[in-house]
């Protein structure tokens, strides 16, 4: 076991990919000799050269746009967009090009691009680098969409990212990129698109990813009383709606908690389905806490706008309400 | 468009040959009836995809008319493994490169987004949102130079997708990794409805400067000189020269798609003043001046592509609908839950109605 922060994690889950396949490449603004405005990519140009480790011109499109290029070369970029805010440049080679270039082709052009994108707020920035874009992509059929909580999960996800043939939208919590944790390097993780029970309850199901899994857990331990399960979602799409089905049924009672607006957000995906899912044994409707229907605020109120323990206490007790 | 310092022309409209002091092409005869043979047969498809679209066959066509010359020559300049990113005109180029007109046809009747093998023909899939795939060709090509191959990468565009922020990012990769990419830009004059005085108040090759790389600008419809200097450029580029832009100067003859209505927009005396300048004529008075060919030969080239069109409609009429559940296919590169569920919900709807 090696204690790990999450970013740390992530680059060693690169460097083994990279060591594992040639093929692999990492590209992105800074990612080369700076490392990446969050050092994910420390030291991968030193050691793999410029080739791999590929600092772009200032062009979100141009990455997405070159790595499609490079992968319909035979290459599997993993590219960087340096903030959520700044991946909308970028929009039309993923949500036109990449996710559909597989199926355009009848299967016979794969399109294996990861899209590290840092996410979520809590950090204190300034506008467009707090956002949480997930909705965007997981309504885009053609890619995959995940996101990863903690440091073990980070070692692993990335890896298995770089291995599936599908494109990837990842997703990287920045303001839990310094929590540190005990990563087993050697151990085989959990498939990547599988969700997983982090803390076991009877009383209740909270559905949360990427930051807010902390938040959830936080809040589970803070609770007394009620016995409360807290689910990792991982993987956004596909989903594995048993998981999260079989946990609901149990308990019959959920919330979703993430960043992003409660508005036509992710939340609302999973509340619909597992209601279909789970109808007869809910006690109460699926309740979800998110951000406000409103563009992220300005940093000083941004505690407001982030759901935090005891915003997700509130939506507990409120599901017992009913 | 006459010949000019500023434009390279090796076939005038009459079909006289002219020679330019950086390129030059020697061509056989029985090259010269080859050319000339592709661009018969690809006007011929393409007028037949017009009159499929007319009889409500094709949902809409966008024909090359005018274009051949342009599309022929810089198809025939590749190299077997050179590889091309096409928009959604390159119906000459797609012959070139032997993809099976009825892919298409199969895309424009909508039983597929295109389908065919990108890697079998080395010729990517058609590209409708303008401008995308000058990135893919500058990707590809960035990793042509990883594998240390010599292949060049050869990508179409128009000259209103020169306004593109794509367009422009792609030159920029380009130039900065020196990648072995070739620009093809067919200035065909009409984006739609929009003259290329909305895009541009400098003529589009001369753009190539000032990204740091060299920009031409060729008679499009001079099928000699559109080989000639995509020829170079190719080489330039598998020589670890760097990217060229190549602007071929041409005229879309007909309407931007069976959807467009160009009499709204643009004068009849312009149109009958290109077609002076026939790209497929001119390589007809070439040869016969020259006699390199006969009448026996013409007629013989008329008749294939007369069967050729034939052909194409039946084999255009045969092809069958996609069973619905192929919606479900290919989306992800294995079994995805959702997708699978949704399939098969579906299909039991559908076999509802049977009973």
């Amino acid at each position: 076991m090696t204690t790990l922060t999450l970013a740390k994690a992530l680059n060693e889950g690169l460097r083994r990919s990279m060591e594992a396949d040639s093929k692999v490449l990492v590209m992105g603004e800074d990612v080369g000799k700076l490392g990446g405005v969050f050092r994910v990519t420390d030291g991968l140009q030193k050691d793999f050269g410029e080739d791999r480790v590929i600092d772009t011109p200032l062009a979100e499109s141009g990455i997405i746009g070159t790595a499609i290029g490079l992968a319909l070369r035979g290459y599997r970029p993993v590219c960087e967009i340096q903030f959520d805010g700044f991946v909308f440049p970028a929009a039309d080679q993923i949500i036109t090009q990449l996710a559909k270039m597989p199926l355009r082709s009848l299967g016979h052009v794969k399109l294996p691009v990861v899209i590290r994108i840092p996410c979520g707020g809590g950090i204190g920035a300034v506008e467009h680098h707090s956002e949480s874009p997930e909705a965007y992509f997981t309504h885009t059929a053609g890619l995959r969409v995940v996101a990863c909580s903690n440091p073990a999960d980070a070692y692993s996800m990335i890896q298995d990212a770089v291995r599936i043939d599908d494109p990837i939208i990842f997703f990287e919590p920045k303001r839990r990129y310094w929590d540190k944790a005990e990563v087993d390097l050697s151990a085989p993780g959990l498939p990547l698109d599988r969700a997983r029970v982090v803390r076991q309850g009877d009383d209740v199901t909270l559905l949360a990813y990427g930051p807010m899994v902390k938040t959830c857990l936080e809040a589970a331990a803070a609770e007394e009383g009620r016995s409360i399960e807290v689910i990792d979602v991982r993987s956004l799409n596909p989903l594995d709606s048993g998981v999260l089905a079989e946990s609901v049924r149990r308990t019959g009672r959920c919330v979703v908690v993430h960043e992003a607006p409660v508005f036509n957000g992710y939340g609302a995906e999973l509340a619909a389905r597992l209601t279909e899912m789970c109808f007869y044994h809910l006690e109460a409707p699926i309740l979800r806490v998110g951000g406000f229907s409103t563009p992220y605020p300005p940093s000083r109120l941004e505690d407001h706008y982030l759901p935090d323990l005891d915003r997700v206490l509130d939506a507990v007790d409120r599901v017992f309400a009913y | 468009m006459t010949a000019s310092p500023e434009l390279v022309q090796l076939l005038t409209p009459e079909g006289e040959r002219v020679e330019h002091p950086d390129y030059d092409i020697e061509l056989t005869a029985e090259e010269v009836r080859s050319l000339y043979r592709d661009l018969v047969l690809v006007r011929r498809v393409d007028l037949e995809a017009v009159s499929l679209q007319r009889q409500g066959e094709l949902g809409i066509w966008a024909s090359l008319l005018g274009q051949e010359a342009a599309q022929i020559g810089s198809g025939r300049a590749m190299a077997e493994t050179d590889m091309a990113f096409p928009t959604y005109r390159e119906h000459g180029v797609a012959w070139c490169r032997g993809v099976d007109p009825l892919y298409l046809l199969g895309l424009f009747r909508g039983v597929h987004n295109g389908g065919w093998d990108p890697y079998e023909h080395n010729f990517g899939l058609y590209t409708i949102v303008i401008g995308a795939q000058t990135l893919h060709a500058v990707g590809y090509a960035m990793g042509v130079q990883r594998d240390g191959a010599e292949t060049a990468t050869i990508v179409y565009f128009g000259d209103g997708a020169t306004s593109q922020g794509d367009v422009n990012e792609s030159f920029i990769w380009a130039s900065v990794t020196n990648a072995p990419v070739v620009f093809f830009c067919q200035n065909n004059q009409w984006a739609i409805s929009e003259p290329l005085e909305k895009q541009t108040r400098i003529p589009l090759y001369k753009r190539a400067s000032g990204f740091g790389f060299p920009g031409v600008r060729v008679d499009g419809n001079d099928v000699f000189a559109c080989l000639a200097v995509t020829r170079k450029a190719l080489a330039d580029a598998r020589a670890g020269q760097g990217p060229t832009l190549v602007e071929a100067f041409t005229y879309r003859m007909g309407a931007h798609t069976t959807s467009d209505d160009p009499t709204r927009y643009r004068m009849a005396a312009e149109l009958e003043a290109w077609k002076l300048k026939d790209p497929i004529e001119r390589v007809k008075a070439y040869l016969f001046k020259n006699q390199l060919a006969d009448q026996a030969f013409f007629d013989k080239v008329d008749e294939e592509a007369d069967q050729l069109g034939r052909d194409t409609r039946r084999r255009c009429l045969e092809l069958p609908d996609p069973e619905p559940v192929a919606i479900f296919e290919n989306v992800y590169s294995g079994p995805h839950a959702t997708l699978e569920e949704e399939r098969d919900q579906y299909a039991s709807y559908l076999a509802g109605f049977a009973e």
